[in-house]
């Protein structure tokens, strides 16, 4: 196709729509006029204006993680893009896909401490994939594109491109319609895995004895195609799995080789069961310190193999036997192959054995709670709330703190990318714009932030944005007027010394909602539970809807900081038999 | 506790803005160690710098330092000089003494067992130069401290494998 002459706004957004972007989460500054102006100029693009930029990453974030498409944002130069900045840490540490458009003040007044100046390059370059700044307006187009290939390729994460206000003025020729590249000179990743590690691999599951499949987000971001291929493989074998928090819907929850979430707050089972096993298949997951627990005592008899796009999160906290570097969707269809190929014979007599041991763990039912007739118990109104939306098109968005890890342990996911959450960073205020992001990608599915009050209220200003696009996004506050998770630690750690951690001055969240224009619900008692959800459900707005929760209730099953899992503390009786050792404590 | 070892690790890098800054961001993020570093454009046409950086640590940290290297994105490649085979080690330095008498005339001996050239000189000063692998140049620094040494300039350890092939 003929090269046409465009300014560097046109070629920024020429380059997102021939790569197949519809959405940009942006909010609009001095150096980003020019693209504003070109966006005005179009119709190709939907811009959804946020009000405060961190609230577009995190919109971007829930877009992606929702879609498997990248996630855009567009900000002005200085402020714009520092606000970005804890948004983009987070799409890093969760590998989401997102590319962030930064205004930057025009080539000749860099370093000259201009007006809104900030080294976006400087200050972005550990919290992203990669950056750019542009300097030539030449550069534009081969920049916008290679960026997307790296935001979205290998282990996605957040790309930046700084672009200063006269590159985006200047013109330069560009071919309209053009593909979007597929290699990189110098980034190339793995995606096919060894052949005879694989097959090293597969002979190990073949042979164990006590076999766990540990799997994680790596699943979820190879494609829905990975997350069928790995149900597949499970189900083959016959063998439990269990997953991480950013893992959860890459296999079914509902089925019974599920053995809940792993890590911190994970099931009794899956903690226990990875402390036993003799096999560990890590598919997609990282060996995070939450799911690791101490890490010299961490699953001590098993072998380990560890299936990672990245080579870098091989043998990085724990040393493992087979690695595997490669994408989960190639390596499990090609686990699979070999597998059917050298049809293995299960040693059934000791898989029966560990699936005996595992039903006595299940049989202690963790994730019991004791009801109660008068107090909203957090973990009631989550199974209310999964009951009640089994059904429907449904996708979850949360904060971070107890109400997420109730969240993880109540909901049950059965596809994945239904469940969008902070897990590396934990940043409070990531669920209620992501949930925005998601409803934007998914007008008519039903788009639920289960939050906390204090959580909710670190983007709480988006509120202005879900109402601006009529987007029917569902807010279920389990409000406990604390910073749950804090004050749980406090009580564990620090003698219930509950140092600023009481969430005073709330507002009245119905009337908050109503001041928008939105629908606003309470219950305060366990009897009004189900009617708050349904009418929340049968709400078509935006609905903020507050559940006072009981305000003592901490979050179980748990490992304390520096325990190995099977030192799990199942409930508050446990809490004091157990203290935490003083290497504990340092921990976070 | 595993041991610590020191590898010498050669980078191919893009030379473009910020790629320094990139694999010393990385250390320094990530809590590793730089004993010496060096840089500079080896493929002025196809602008690609060399970086040789010689750090520490246990095997583990040393192999995701590599890791770590090669997932930037505009790493080419990189090459473990340490493990891959035999390799030579060169450092350049400068060394400025300053004396006279006895003082002087031993330290115009001790260069010359050193091979070191005095590339400056004033009546009461010499600048040496002096290249070899970073232990000669220690042995010899050492030497000149009680001779009047003044100053000290280093270029960090640049490596290359030894035999007929490349990186």
């Amino acid at each position: 196709m003929a090269k046409r002459k465009l300014s560097g706004s046109d070629i920024v957004i020429q380059s997102l729509v021939d790569a197949g972007v519809d959405t940009i989460f942006g909010y609009p500054g001095g150096a980003v006029l020019p693209i504003y102006d070109a966006l005005f100029k179009q119709n190709r693009l939907k811009h959804v204006l946020v009000r405060q930029e961190g609230g577009a990453v995190h919109m971007a974030e829930g877009y992606a993680r929702s879609t498997g498409k990248l996630g855009v944002v567009l900000v002005t130069s200085g402020p714009g893009a520092t606000n970005a900045v804890t948004g983009l840490t987070d799409a890093l540490m969760d590998s989401i896909p997102v590319l962030c458009l930064t205004g930057q003040v025009p080539t000749h007044l860099i370093g000259n401490d201009a007006f809104q100046e900030a080294d976006t390059t400087g200050i972005t370059r550990p919290c992203t994939k990669h950056n750019y700044l542009v300097k030539d307006v030449n550069d534009l187009g081969q920049v916008m594109q290679e960026a997307m290939y790296v935001a979205r390729s290998g282990r996605p994460g957040p790309v930046v491109i700084d672009l200063p206000k006269d590159v985006l003025i200047n013109e330069a020729p560009y071919e309209v319609g053009k593909k979007p590249v597929s290699k990189h000179k110098t980034y190339r990743p793995q995606i096919k895995g060894d052949n005879a590690r694989i097959r090293e691999a597969v002979e190990l599951i073949a042979k164990a004895k006590r076999p766990l499949f540990y799997c994680g987000g790596g699943v979820v971001n190879s494609g829905p195609r990975g997350s069928k291929l790995l149900t597949e493989f499970v189900k083959m074998t016959g063998y439990p799995i269990t997953l991480t928090l950013m893992g959860l819907g890459a296999y079914p929850a509902t089925d019974n080789k599920f053995l809940g979430m792993v890590g911190m707050h994970g099931t009794y089972e899956s903690n226990l069961a990875m402390h036993g096993c003799d096999v560990m298949i890590n598919i997609g997951a990282r060996f995070d310190d939450r799911v690791t627990g101490l890490i010299s005592e961490f699953s001590p008899g098993s072998k380990k193999i560890h299936v990672d796009i990245d080579p870098s999160s091989i043998n990085k906290n724990v040393a493992v036997d087979v690695p595997i570097v490669g994408d989960c969707t190639s390596v499990l269809a090609e686990m699979i192959k070999v597998w059917k190929e050298i049809k293995p014979s299960i040693d059934t007599k000791a898989i029966n054995k560990w699936w005996d041991q595992i039903e006595k763990w299940r049989k202690r039912d963790c994730l019991a709670y004791k009801q109660s007739k008068d107090i909203i118990k957090p973990q009631y109104a989550l199974e209310r709330l999964q009951a009640l939306t089994k059904d429907r098109d449904t996708y979850i968005t949360t904060e971070v703190g107890q109400h997420q890890m109730w969240a993880a342990q109540y909901m049950k996911f059965n596809q994945p990318n239904r469940w969008m959450t902070s897990g590396g960073l934990g940043t409070m205020g990531y669920g209620f714009p992501a949930a925005i992001g998601v409803q934007m990608a998914h007008p008519k599915a039903t788009v639920i932030d289960i939050a906390g009050e204090a959580s909710f209220q670190m983007n709480i200003q988006e509120m202005s944005t879900a109402m601006q696009y009529r987007l029917p996004v569902k807010v279920f506050i389990l409000n406990n007027e604390y910073m749950g998770m804090v004050r749980q630690w406090q009580e564990l750690l620090y003698g219930s010394r509950y140092s600023e951690s009481y969430t005073a001055s709330l507002p009245d969240f119905v009337k908050l909602a109503e001041s928008y224009g939105a629908a606003g619900f309470r219950a305060t008692k366990p009897s009004e539970v189900d009617d708050v959800i349904k009418e929340m459900l049968d709400n078509d707005q935006f609905t903020i809807v507050d559940i006072a929760i009981d305000k003592g209730e901490n979050c179980f099953p748990m490992i304390p900081s520096g325990a190995p899992h099977n030192e799990m503390l199942l409930g508050p009786d446990d809490e004091a038999e157990k203290p935490v050792s003083e290497d504990g404590m340092v921990l976070v | 506790m595993e041991p610590i070892e020191r590898h010498t690790i050669a980078v191919l890098v893009d030379n473009e803005a910020g790629v320094l800054a990139r694999v010393i961001g990385l250390f320094s993020g990530r809590g590793y160690n730089i004993e010496s570093l060096t840089v500079a454009e080896v493929d002025p046409e196809s602008a690609i710098s060399r970086i040789t950086v010689v750090t520490s640590g246990t095997p583990m940290i040393i192999e995701q330092i590599k890791a770590q290297l090669d997932r930037l994105v505009p790493v080419h490649r990189i090459s473990d000089l340490t493990d891959g085979g035999a390799s030579v080690e060169r450092e350049l330095a400068l060394v400025k003494v300053r004396g006279s008498g006895n003082k002087r005339v031993e330290a115009l001996r001790i260069a010359d067992i050193f091979r070191a050239r005095a590339i400056d000189s004033t009546n009461n000063s010499f600048v040496f130069e002096i290249s070899g692998s970073p232990e000669k140049l220690d042995a010899f620094i050492n030497l000149m401290r009680s001779l009047g040494l003044v100053e000290i300039s280093r270029t960090g350890a640049v490596a290359i494998a030894r035999g007929a092939k490349g990186i």
